[in-house]
């Protein structure tokens, strides 16, 4: 068909898209993502080739110069094809849309995985132009590099400093956004050990680009020694590393924190809604002076 | 108190050597048009014929041509960022800084959307409505020129941004808080908020119009169950700009003040709420959305019935559909920002009537087939626009309803497959569409056709163009590319790319083949000449009167008492039938002044949207009194219409005779 159509570029996606796809599923959620894209196309690839074929084939058969076709100029009204063409669309869509329903709940964001392990829990901050990743059980944090247990489900709450950002690691499980005062939840959980590719997916300033991340999903006691070998080196993250920190900057190489000031997120969370705190307002004086 | 406000010398952006030879070979094909109007003596002509012209036909003619310059602009935007993208993959930056790069996709999606799509369809209604209605122009001729060149301001003042100072660098929907002062205190987002306030007005006025035209204004006999189906396209798409456009301006009214001011609407601090910006603006946006594709959805349904010698099929169940999507498209603006956390019953309920707005859709694209059924289909270029909008439309409704299952929208959301969605409909369901009404009422306008050959020619281009371009987005989309990369470090992203890119070059060729077919058809008007009045065999009022119309339209209003009046008529007339001629009496016909005061009052609204973009206060002063006077001036207007004598009618219609009348 010279349309190429969507059926062979998702096939040939998913054999090129090897690397950090959508179509490469590493985790149940983005799986389970996965299989209702292609349910949803399926549905309605059955409908659209056929209409779309049956574009092109009425139109070349009922061209002009044809002979053998019968002009039926008073074919212009028919109650049965009237409830055939609103039906069919209807019927779609009920399908469709109970898949779109279903979706929704199952794998709604904030919902947690259900798991015999305890969830480890990340807290997350969009900042310009890099991401913030605190590990509160831990103690410590690390930038621009998310380091996780294989097999253990991860419960992120997420806000930004400022500008708003979107959370996404497409292999493991579908984005969400950073608002600054705000929290959201993800859950995810990776069932293989690899390295993923994460980034900001809501354009959010000049260092954008830059803005993405490996998440390295390891075995889980390896996940023990990486914590307790970051809580032996690095500098601490308080109030004031974090002032530092929040300043804007481009394609920052990864580093970690050994601790994490108690409260701070919790901090930078409300610090969004407060006129006049230190915390997340990176712009405002020379600003406001200019204005 | 400094005079000029923010401008200084530092706006004019020399040390970008990109945009100034951008400005300056602009700038020399600017000066090189008025040289030579001014040498021809053309200034008069101009002013009298066009400039101050309140003709719907002629108000309609300039929007389009205002649309297709903006096109070309808005397409050297794609194309550089599609040669950004399928040059910066790995450590390479490309040869846009992304202070540029970001200054581009903004300006790309607010001039295509605001000022090619807009204007087209607006130009297209213009246009063809008051004749389709069979009557003499719009309810407010004034104020649709008015409309017009308030379009034309917002036109103006973003495409200053270039030269002077910046653009948004904050994409086209201009998101707080990075569009707030805080992350955005240069003068781009002024330029995008008072461009698209000013222009807005004169959208929200034209959608009265139209409104009240459609309503108030129709041919004797032509109910509303008579009317052709683009005016019933134009009445949703007119109730959908009246009930939709205040949103808008009422939401850059909140984000002016918090920039100018010193509000907190949806800044960070203060109690401000930046999601309560995504809300309204999608509240307008989705319905912006179906105001662009149903007028589009209204010329296919012109184009098929006329070249498939067939009326519409199923014309009752297609006003249905039309009114449904103008009533759902309110009910869906939650599936732009399924990914902000909302409760999964809000998702799910915002999936389902996003998908429940596909039913009409699908629902046209079924009756259209229908309507060739059985026909005659005549391969014209507007029935290639059209069948080519079909085949292709349907795969991009398919992308659309995958991205209102909000499990599917989270993994692709923001990526590059949601740039290829929203192409692989806007493209097709408007800009094909526009293009098949151009080549459509073309004859209708200037009294001959448009060269076939070359109209193929551009077909294909964009055609092919179109899907290689976008096609490859869906790919590197699923490979988990976001939009708006500025470079980016998958090397496997890139030949995808690269293929995009061929495919933005081969629409370059199919733009080029307009132009070229443009050039040729008037060099060649004497072979395509139309002396009818009705080249397509067509079916409703606009093909009986002369081409191009009189500045009446009809010296005796058509009367209408049948779907496809026109073209029920002349079989009649064909089959011979004993019909009484009707006694063509013609009475003086009073057709409103040409009037200034659009054009004037748009000039200083340039200066009241200039002024307010730099801080300099006195000026803005000046442009709000001028404007202000300039309608004082017109409402105290001794004279506002001028007497066509009968006679001057009579011999019109004997110089342009129509075979048949209605």
């Amino acid at each position: 068909m010279r349309y190429g159509s969507l059926a062979a570029v998702l096939l040939v996606a998913a054999t090129l898209g090897g690397c950090d796809g959508v179509l490469d599923p590493k985790g149940p959620i983005a799986l389970a993502e996965r299989q209702i894209l292609f349910n949803a196309t399926g549905i309605m690839l059955a409908i659209v080739i056929p209409v779309a074929l049956a574009t092109l084939g009425v139109a070349f058969w009922f061209r002009a110069s044809n002979e053998r076709a019968r002009y039926r100029p008073n074919f212009v009204d028919s109650g049965r094809v009237e409830i055939l063409v609103w039906s069919i669309p209807l019927m779609t869509v009920l399908l469709v849309g109970t898949v779109a329903w279903i979706g929704a709940y199952d794998l709604d964001p904030p919902k947690t995985i259900a798991a015999s392990t305890k969830p480890l829990k990340i807290q997350v901050v969009s900042l310009d132009w890099k991401w913030l990743f605190i590990y509160p059980e831990q103690g410590i944090a690390s930038v621009n590099h998310l380091t996780i247990p294989v097999g253990t489900p991860v419960s992120f709450e997420l806000t930004s400093s400022g500008v708003m950002n979107s959370f996404f690691v497409p292999q493991l499980a579908g984005q969400i956004y950073t608002m600054a005062g705000m929290l959201t939840r993800l859950n995810l959980r990776a069932d293989y050990a690899g390295t993923y590719r994460g980034m900001s997916a809501n354009y959010s300033g000049a260092g954008f680009s830059d803005m993405y991340f490996k998440v390295d999903a390891v075995a889980p006691n390896s996940f023990a020694q990486w914590a307790a070998a970051t809580r032996n080196a690095g500098p601490v993250l308080d109030a004031q590393a974090y002032a530092g920190l929040v300043k804007p900057s481009r394609s920052v190489a990864p580093f970690t924190y050994r601790s994490v000031a108690s409260g701070l997120f919790t901090g930078i969370l409300s610090a969004a809604m407060q006129p006049d705190a230190g915390l997340c307002v990176p712009y405002s004086k020379s600003m406001r002076a200019e204005r | 108190m400094n005079l000029l406000g923010k401008l200084t010398w530092d706006a004019i952006p020399l040390h970008e050597p990109i945009i100034v030879g951008t400005v300056a070979s602009v700038g020399v094909v600017i000066l090189a048009a008025f040289a030579r109007v001014t040498v021809k003596g053309y200034w008069p002509y101009l002013w009298r014929e066009w400039i101050t012209s309140v003709d719907h036909k002629r108000i309609g003619i300039m929007y389009i041509v205002l649309a297709l310059l903006m096109l070309v602009r808005g397409f050297a935007d794609g194309i550089m960022m599609r040669t950004q993208q399928a040059v910066a993959a790995g450590g390479a930056q490309g040869y846009l800084p992304p202070e540029h790069f970001d200054q581009i996709f903004s300006a790309h999606g607010t001039i295509m959307i605001f000022f090619v799509a807009m204007p087209l369809v607006i130009g297209l209604m213009n246009f063809a409505v008051p004749l389709q209605l069979g009557v003499r122009d719009v309810a407010f001729p004034t104020m649709n020129s008015a409309s017009l060149w308030l379009t034309a301001t917002g036109i103006l003042l973003i495409n200053a941004s270039l030269a002077i100072g910046e653009f948004a660098k904050t994409g086209w929907v201009a998101y707080p808080p990075l569009s707030e002062l805080q992350f955005s205190p240069g003068v781009g987002v002024d330029y995008y908020l008072w461009s698209l306030q000013i222009s807005g007005i004169g959208t929200l006025l034209s959608g009265v119009n139209f409104v009240t035209t459609i309503l108030k204004m129709r041919a004797p006999g032509m109910s509303y169950m008579r009317m052709p189906v683009f005016c019933w396209t134009a009445l949703a798409s007119n109730l959908l700009i009246v009930a939709a456009f205040p949103v808008l301006t009422a939401l850059f009214a909140m984000l002016l003040l918090d920039r100018y001011l010193g509000f907190h609407f949806f800044t960070l601090d203060g109690g401000g709420n930046a999601m309560m910006y995504v809300n309204l603006f999608w509240v307008w946006g989705h319905p912006e959305v179906y105001i662009l594709v149903l007028p589009a959805f209204g010329i296919y349904s012109e184009v098929s019935a006329t070249f498939s010698e067939k009326t519409l099929f199923g014309y009752r169940s297609m006003v249905g559909a039309t009114l449904a999507i103008c009533v759902l498209s309110y009910t869906v603006w939650l599936h732009h920002f399924f990914t902000m956390g909302a409760s999964a019953g809000v998702n799910a309920f915002f999936g389902i009537t996003s998908m429940i707005i596909g039913v009409p859709t699908g629902v046209k694209v079924f009756n259209w087939l229908f309507t060739m059924y059985g026909g005659r289909v005549r391969f014209t270029v507007p029935v290639l626009w059209t069948i080519g909008f079909m085949v292709t439309f349907v795969f991009g409704g398919l992308t659309g309803v995958l991205l209102a299952l909000p499990a599917v929208d989270w993994q692709v959301h923001n990526s590059v497959f949601l740039v290829a969605h929203f192409h692989h409909v806007i493209v097709p369901g408007v800009l094909f569409g526009a293009i098949a009404g151009y080549n459509y009422w073309f004859p209708k306008a200037f009294g001959f056709k448009l060269d076939e050959r070359w109209g193929k020619a551009a077909f294909w281009c964009w055609f092919i163009g179109f899907h290689l371009a976008f096609m490859p987005l869906y790919v590197t989309g699923l490979m988990g590319m976001t939009r708006r990369l500025q470079h980016y470090d998958v090397v496997a992203w890139q030949p995808w790319l690269l293929v995009a890119e061929a495919g933005a070059i081969i629409v370059m060729a199919g733009i080029i083949c307009q132009v070229v077919q443009l050039v040729v058809s008037i060099r060649h008007r004497e072979q395509l000449r139309d002396t009818t009045g009705d080249p397509w065999n067509g079916r409703t009022p606009e093909w009986a009167t002369a081409s191009p119309p009189p500045a009446w339209n009809f010296a005796i209003l058509p009367r209408v008492d049948e779907i496809d009046a026109f073209w029920a008529k002349k079989q009649r007339v064909l089959a011979q039938q004993d019909l009484p001629r009707r006694q063509r009496r013609y009475q003086p016909i009073e057709v409103p002044k040409n009037s200034p005061a659009g054009f004037v009052t748009a000039f200083f609204a340039v200066i009241t949207g200039f002024a307010l973009i730099w801080h300099i206060w006195w000026m803005a002063g000046v442009g709000l009194l001028g404007a202000t006077v300039t309608w004082l001036a017109f409402m105290f207007r001794a004279q506002d219409e001028v007497e066509i004598p009968a006679e001057q009618l009579g011999r019109f219609d004997r110089t342009h005779p129509v075979e048949v009348s209605l």
